[in-house]
């Protein structure tokens, strides 16, 4: 198989394997072009310069890993920082004429009685919300008023003051596809198996417990999910939660305490960084996805001990994501886990996105890179995302689940999950793992393979810059420019499509992106729509950034070959 | 460089290298989790087979349920259940996104509505989970450098609250306005030596107004008196006193009369009277708007599922129409409060008029592990009279120690307005539990 890699260089790690690395997050500009290495051939005898080869590296990878961030264009950059510098100046020049009256001020104030408190907000800290988030705040929240499949109804709404209030016109733009809801798996439905079991469930038990897990609040229903959990991911045990983010915050304290050095992605979640942050161990950043960021990081805590005091560590913990869902990138997982074995490390995968939607039978990351699901200590992840439910879970050995139960702040203060919630999970899980009886589980996986493999694929030949992995079902596509945030949203909205686009501060300030979320219940005519109106919208605003043009494929699945020109 | 310097050079390079690697060698991590004895029991809960109510089925045992949060008993009632199907025949389970990227429905707009119209204050804005509706609004106002005032009895949630924001929090005792008062002149006399810093210091004061850990209600009316005087913000926790306290269900400002403009903020849950899964903050406009964006509960998670946003809402629809089950709810609690005075050796902690209220030891026998038998021995015996109460979790806050294990201190009573309930705990299961003290 021959796919592009952006640059890398041989590393050999002391138990003898070789690691080549692609230097994603890290801007491969360095001379302006792309470096290419060739690694490794295959069948084909193409001149040089115009084939790029995979690492089939010794034994880690038993599978291609080919994952790209194109470097941002030149003039591009300038011009998106041009664009944030007129919004500045306009919102000073706004500020100023709101202080001076001249300008009728739309936010809410304070009290009449309180004006001489303390004020709750600093200006500055609301200057991005005031005159650069307003302007294109309908692209966020929108509501919709249906079940969120693969298509769904919006609510209309207009504002007449330039977005600071809506007005909801009692029509709905009905039938706009999905391209933005988490549901890999298309289980967000309200008939067929899972909405029937849940809503049996329903009139037995009702919907709420009103009790901690410790107290009343641990139905058997509860002890049944957890063994399926536990037998899906392939550990020993596994506890369940009712709030993903809840899961994190709560229990990497109830794991780590002062004295222990916690290693964290750069681009890692709100709910892990806040879970470290709440835990008091120290926190050190890795650069995103770069094991040799992260090998330098765990030999230098090791060698030199805590700061100041330079005592052994007690424990060191790996936070790290299966896939990144604002690059769409996928961890390393091989090259982790070597690194945790040889240094000793713990490591704790969140895979709240990549549960369900990645290898062959839906089992996560672990199971794409073919691994053991015991070399992982701790497994967390979401109910939210492929399952159609809420909550998050955790799993691992029995020990640490045991632990858990006693110590973690969730089972012991937090009320439990709802029933028919629970059963949504137990009845989707059940079907993915075919043990329903039909297929369906596994025709949405090979589904969800396909839709990815053919959209990411025609988005790159169209010559958008996508970013991440081959294989991720999240799919960002860069805008750059402030304007075009707001633009793309609404010219989606008009054509009847409904897309996420991300700003500042979910992204750094030059990159923001569109961020489509594919589905199993897509089928090939809503992507294919979906791929017409993209182009339309990105020959309107000029989205099509990409330098290194692909030539159209000939038609052949997964293993394919392609040329590239580069300029 | 001769020779011999540059072979010294290289050996010093080469002893370093090797050094690290024997360090990397010998070092040894703690187990991940503390390794417990082979024989120490697995931890197990009571397994609770069968719908909650105010019966419930518990290790195979049909009991009176005085242990989970439904105080309106509205956790099996007809219409919630049918409005919740209706909803999820509607709309799914799940939500499959945050409030900001298509999460957001009808439901969840109608319910925040209805609350902020129920609770007469501008907005409100829901959270998918009880627990971190406070410990998410906290960390969006306070930062670093503000300074918070809280009581000592505060619940867990609010801690981590606290925790995350990483202000600067002072305690003062239990329901002690003078403690309080003290502080505040201590906080004044800083100001006045450095005025710049005083300018930019927010200040707010922490509360509950039914605590879970005592079962008092805090007074009001003297923190709105202390907060115009010192020009301290007054945030509110209500997930108790929501649906308990006030002549139709509003809290405990409907209980002392106090003006809900007063109150900056008021945070509560949906798990204990509205019997739903969530909880919600309401007040005015101007700080409520701030928590759509910095709230890490709100924008980093996925919204609350349409169904038991629907339930919300139809148990929001019970308590309006029928204001008669909080007085009824009172009159329970104030019976069973008497009924269970006088026990030799057990004191009732709690107001008469809190629907959770906690047996505590009169005095302990000295030893934690004996008090805790002890409370477990008297569990086992409801248990097996069909009475299930439970264990409390009481925290210590940081003043003293941040522990996170659970320090069980208490044995908590819930009580609810069912009719069936309080008929059935007749005086003699009273005093059944009174001779086995």
């Amino acid at each position: 198989m021959l796919i592009r890699m952006t640059e890398s260089s041989v590393k050999k790690l002391s138990n003898g394997d070789r690691c080549y690395r692609a230097s994603n997050g890290v801007k491969p500009g360095k001379n302006g072009c792309v470096k290419n290495h060739y690694l490794y051939q295959k069948q084909h005898c193409y001149p040089e310069e115009k084939i790029y080869h995979v690492a089939h590296n010794g034994g880690l990878y038993k599978r291609p890993f080919n994952e790209v961030f194109e470097e941002t264009p030149m003039l591009v950059a300038v011009l998106t920082y041009m664009g944030y510098g007129i919004l500045t100046l306009f919102g000073y020049l706004r500020d100023f004429m709101r202080d001076w009256k001249i300008e009728k001020c739309q936010n809410a104030t304070e009290r009449e009685e309180q004006k001489d408190f303390v004020p709750l907000y600093q200006d500055f800290e609301n200057f991005y919300t005031r005159n650069l988030y307003m302007r294109i705040r309908d692209s966020w929240n929108r509501p919709i008023c249906s079940v969120p499949g693969a298509k769904f109804d919006v609510m209309d709404r207009v504002s007449y003051d330039y977005n600071w209030t809506f007005k909801y016109t009692g029509k709905v733009v009905k039938d706009v596809i999905n391209m933005g809801s988490y549901n890999y798996l298309g289980f967000a439905e309200n008939h067929g198996l899972c909405a029937d079991a849940a809503a049996d469930v329903t009139m037995k038990y009702g919907v709420g417990v009103s009790s901690t897990r410790r107290e009343m609040g641990n139905l058997a229903k509860h002890e049944e999910l957890e063994k399926l959990v536990a037998r899906f991911l392939g550990v020993e045990a596994a506890m369940a939660f009712g709030m993903g983010f809840a899961t994190n915050s709560m229990n990497i304290p109830a794991l780590v305490g002062k004295g222990c050095l916690i290693l964290s992605d750069e681009l890692n979640h709100a709910s892990l960084v806040l879970g470290a942050r709440l835990s008091g161990a120290t926190i050190r950043v890795f650069k995103h996805n770069n094991m040799q960021s992260l090998e330098k990081l765990l030999r230098d805590a090791i060698v030199h001990g805590q700061p100041r005091t330079h005592r052994p560590w007690k424990k060191i913990l790996i936070l790290v994501e299966g896939i990144y869902s604002m690059e769409g990138s996928i961890i390393r997982l091989p090259e982790v886990i070597a690194l945790k074995k040889k240094y000793k490390a713990f490591l704790y995968l969140d895979e709240a996105h990549s549960i369900g939607a990645l290898g062959p039978s839906g089992k996560g990351v672990v199971e794409y890179f073919g691994l053991d699901p015991k070399d992982v200590d701790i497994m967390m992840g979401t109910f939210t995302k492929s399952f159609g439910a809420a909550g998050g879970y955790i799993g691992g050995k029995k020990e640490l689940i045991d632990y858990l139960f006693t110590h973690s702040h969730s089972a012991v203060y937090a009320t439990s999950m709802s029933p028919p919630v629970v059963e949504q999970i137990i009845t989707s899980m059940k079907c993915i793992m075919g043990e329903d009886g039909t297929t369906f589980g596994r025709d949405r996986i090979q589904q969800l393979a396909e839709n990815t493999r053919y959209f990411r694929r025609k988005l790159q030949e169209m010559g958008f810059i996508i970013y991440g992995n081959n294989d991720s079902p999240v799919v960002p596509l860069m805008l750059y420019m402030p304007a075009k945030i707001g633009a793309f949203g609404r010219e989606m909205l008009k054509r009847n499509i409904g897309v996420v686009v991300v700003g500042f501060p979910a992204t750094p300030i030059i990159e923001s992106r569109a961020r489509f979320c594919l589905s199993a219940a897509h089928t090939k005519e809503m992507l294919d729509t979906a791929l017409r109106m993209i182009s339309e919208v990105g020959d309107l605003l000029q989205l099509k950034y990409s330098r290194h043009l692909l030539v159209p494929l000939l038609d052949r699945p997964f293993e394919t070959t392609y040329e590239e020109n580069e300029e | 460089m001769a020779s011999g310097q540059q072979w010294v050079l290289v050996e010093m390079v080469q002893a370093f290298y090797e050094e690290k690697e024997e360090l990397i060698e010998d070092w040894q991590p703690e187990p991940l989790v503390p390794l417990v004895s082979k024989d120490h029991p697995p931890p197990k809960y009571d397994v609770v087979s069968g719908p909650t109510s105010h019966k419930i089925i518990v290790n195979g045992k049909e009991c009176i349920n005085f242990a989970s949060f439904n105080f309106l008993g509205l956790l099996d009632n007809e219409r919630v259940k049918n409005q919740a199907l209706t909803s999820l025949r509607k709309y799914g389970v799940g939500t499959c996104g945050p409030r900001g990227f298509y999460g957001t429905f009808d439901v969840h707009l109608e319910l925040e509505e209805r609350l902020a119209k129920f609770m007469r204050t501008e907005e409100a804005i829901i959270y998918s989970y009880g627990f971190a509706t406070i410990a998410s609004a906290i960390p969006a106002y306070s930062k670093r450098g503000d300074i918070v005032f809280v009581d000592e009895a505060a619940c867990f949630s609010i801690q981590k609250g606290l925790q995350a924001s990483r202000s600067n929090i002072k305690y003062f005792k239990h329901n002690d306005m003078d403690d309080l008062e003290r502080l505040l002149k201590e906080l004044e006399t800083e100001d006045q030596e450095n005025p710049r810093k005083a300018r930019v210091t927010r200040r707010f004061i922490v509360v509950e107004g039914l605590y879970i850990n005592t079962g008092d209600i805090c007074p009001l009316p003297e923190l709105v008196q202390l907060k115009y005087k010192y020009k301290v913000r007054i945030l509110l926790e209500e997930s108790l006193s929501f649906g308990v306290l006030g002549e139709h269900g509003r809290g405990v400002t409907e209980h002392f009369g106090v003006n809900i403009d007063d109150i900056d903020l008021i945070s509560a849950n949906m798990e204990n009277s509205l019997a739903s899964i969530g909880g919600f903050c309401c007040g005015r406009s101007f700080v409520i708007d701030h928590q759509r964006l910095s709230g890490q509960g709100y924008c980093f998670s996925a919204s609350l599922p349409p169904m038991l946003a629907a339930a919300a809402i139809e148990a929001l629809n019970i308590m309006e129409e029928d204001i008669d089950i909080f007085r009824l709810l009172r009159d329970k609690c104030k019976h069973i409060h008497s009924a269970l005075q006088g026990i030799s050796g057990l004191e009732v902690v709690g107001e008469s008029i809190s629907p959770a209220f906690h047996l505590q030891l009169e005095k302990s026998t000295g030893s934690r592990e004996l008090d805790v038998k002890l409370l477990r021995g008297i569990i086992d015996y409801g248990e097996k009279n069909d009475i299930k109460i439970t264990f409390s979790v009481a925290t210590i806050p940081a003043s003293y120690c941040f522990s996170s294990c659970v320090t069980p201190d208490y044995i908590v009573i819930y009580a609810q307005t069912t009719a069936h309930s309080l008929a059935q705990i007749s005086i003699d299961d009273i005093q059944m539990l009174r001779m086995h003290i």
